[in-house]
């Protein structure tokens, strides 16, 4: 069982260039330390940088200042260890859902035999046993982005980015979505980093909840969730859960993300 | 738990009997199939009604009836064109994709080439058979010219679609792998492209066909479209419709080849179909 992963982020800022040669800050000055083996949440309105943050974490782009660690190691580049899952599922629609989730094993050339039962136990473990030799456009959107967080697993990651994984899900799916993932986490054992702008979603997961303003990006409060797991739809009424989830709306109010108006 | 056999197609439905499938097929085709019969009755009946010349207008059983007493000629014509269409098409295919792929990894080489592919598309291609007999004579040669001119296009640009219709995230995903640009090539953008470059191979392959059609005008000794061009001079309007009929049997059939393979290479994206 691979440990999970330990992130620093150290004063990241992140600037883009537009067309016009102004510069957009997308984020600023975040600093943040996720300890191995932490569930994570990120939330904040659309735009405030919060998948920029994931990306940065991931090594896919560069921050403009500041310098992220994982596994105190400095990000420069996409290192090994690390999975991806993003609100689109981009399976690749040749592929049977086994050969989906082996995707990463064969890039990586490492041995497919050496794999497939973990592929397998990962798809048994989300409802998809029966499933494996299915074309993607066979399943459902659930199911399809179930195959993708598989695929994600299969290198058994000591850190697992998800950008807004269950956004394009309909709501009772999400809520299925949401028990499922605890579950392979707790297994798992590793690291996530979730980024979502669902506050409930975010409160129901973590350990703990990073609050994000508006551009340009900040960190305004960081929240631990003490929350007995597993937990199930009876934790979602949890007086606990419901207040941290009424807090951060206020925070998002003195924000201006949320108006009453 | 979302319980997976739900919104699944998949499970096979009862198989109708034979009458039912039959009463299916017709509600299906046959109303399709009725049309055109009735609009070839009308054209028969009118053509005998108003005592139409044969060398204007032949009716559609005459030039069926000639088809059958021909068929020898018909045939051996039909082999020449299908030849000239199927290798100008193979060239077009050799050319067309590689020519999409530097494309879409070259910026230079997209500025410079689609200029060049463009004007070269927009000028008819019956204006440029001429210049190509004149530089490759009348064998086979000028004909296939045509066929690759005319049907190299649409395989290049559908080409060019598919491989830039691969999502940001998969690329995202592949270099978080470590993939290298070969690989996410053969792995993603390559498959990811075939559907769409399938759709450039089956226009790309009726045009091939009226290309070479095209180039037996100009100058040829045999061949459906020399076929044509020869029974119009000696007034026989019958055998130029035969020929006629003979060239869209020919696309037809390609076409439905082509299918064919599209289904054998890529059998998963007529799953997306619901086929």
């Amino acid at each position: 069982m691979p440990a999970g992963m330990s992130v620093e982020i150290e004063n990241i800022r992140k600037l883009y260039h537009t067309r016009r040669g102004e510069d957009v800050e997308a984020l600023s000055e975040v600093s943040t330390s996720i300890q191995a083996g932490e569930f994570v949440s990120v939330v904040g309105p659309s735009g405030c940088g919060k998948s920029t943050m994931m990306m940065l974490v991931s090594g896919l782009i560069k921050p403009s200042a500041g310098r992220i660690m994982v596994d105190h190691e400095m990000v420069t580049r996409p290192r090994s260890g690390v999975g991806i899952v993003f609100q689109r599922d981009v399976l690749l629609e040749w592929r049977s859902v086994l050969d989906n989730v082996l995707l990463p094993i064969e890039i990586k050339h490492l041995s497919r035999a050496a794999y497939v039962d973990k592929a397998r136990d990962l798809l048994r473990l989300v409802g998809l046993e029966g499933f494996e030799a299915k074309y993607p456009s066979e399943l459902s959107g659930g199911m399809r982005q179930r195959v993708a967080i598989c695929r994600a697993l299969v290198q058994e990651p000591g850190l697992l980015l998800m950008d807004e994984p269950f956004g394009a899900l309909d709501a009772l799916t999400r809520e299925q979505m949401n028990v499922d993932l605890q579950r392979m986490w707790s297994l798992a054992g590793n690291t996530v980093v979730f980024i979502t702008h669902s506050i409930e979603e975010a409160v129901f997961l973590s350990d703990r909840v990073l609050v994000m303003s508006p551009r340009p990006g900040r960190v305004v409060a960081d929240l631990q969730v003490d929350l007995d797991r597993p937990r199930g739809s009876v934790a979602r009424k949890d007086s606990k859960l419901v207040g941290l989830v009424d807090h951060i709306r206020h925070l998002f109010q003195v924000h201006g993300v949320l108006s009453e108006k | 738990m979302e319980t997976p056999a739900q919104g699944l197609g998949a499970e096979p439905r009862n198989r109708p009997s034979a009458g039912a499938r039959l009463r299916l097929w017709l509600t299906d085709q046959g109303t399709p199939v009725l049309v055109v019969l009735l609009l070839l009755l009308a054209w028969e009946v009118a053509v005998r009604l108003f005592k139409v010349p044969q060398f204007i207008l032949p009716g559609p059983w005459e030039i069926v009836r000639r088809m059958v007493v021909d068929w020898r000629l018909i045939l051996a014509n039909s082999t020449v064109t299908i030849e000239e269409t199927l290798i100008g098409f193979a060239v077009s295919t050799l050319v067309g994709i590689p020519l999409a792929i530097g494309i879409v990894y070259s910026p230079l080489f997209e500025k410079v080439s689609y200029t060049v592919i463009v004007s070269l598309q927009t000028i008819p291609k019956v204006a440029l058979a001429p210049i190509l007999v004149l530089w490759f004579g009348y064998g086979l040669m000028p004909k296939v010219a045509v066929a690759f001119l005319i049907s190299f296009f649409p395989i290049v640009i559908s080409t060019v679609v598919g491989l830039r219709s691969v999502e940001q995230e998969m690329i995202y995903l592949a270099r978080s792998l470590g993939a290298s640009e070969l690989q996410t090539f053969i792995k993603i953008r390559f498959p990811k492209a075939l559907p769409n470059t399938f759709g450039g191979l089956k226009v790309g392959i009726g045009e091939a066909v009226v290309g070479s059609v095209v180039g037996e005008f100009i100058a040829a000794e045999k061949g459906l479209g020399y076929l044509q061009l020869v029974s119009n001079v000696h007034l026989d309007t019958v055998l130029t419709f035969a020929a006629v009929v003979a060239i869209s049997l020919v696309g037809v059939v390609l076409f439905y080849a082509m299918s064919a393979v599209e289904r054998l290479v890529i059998p998963w994206h007529q799953a997306t179909q619901g086929r």
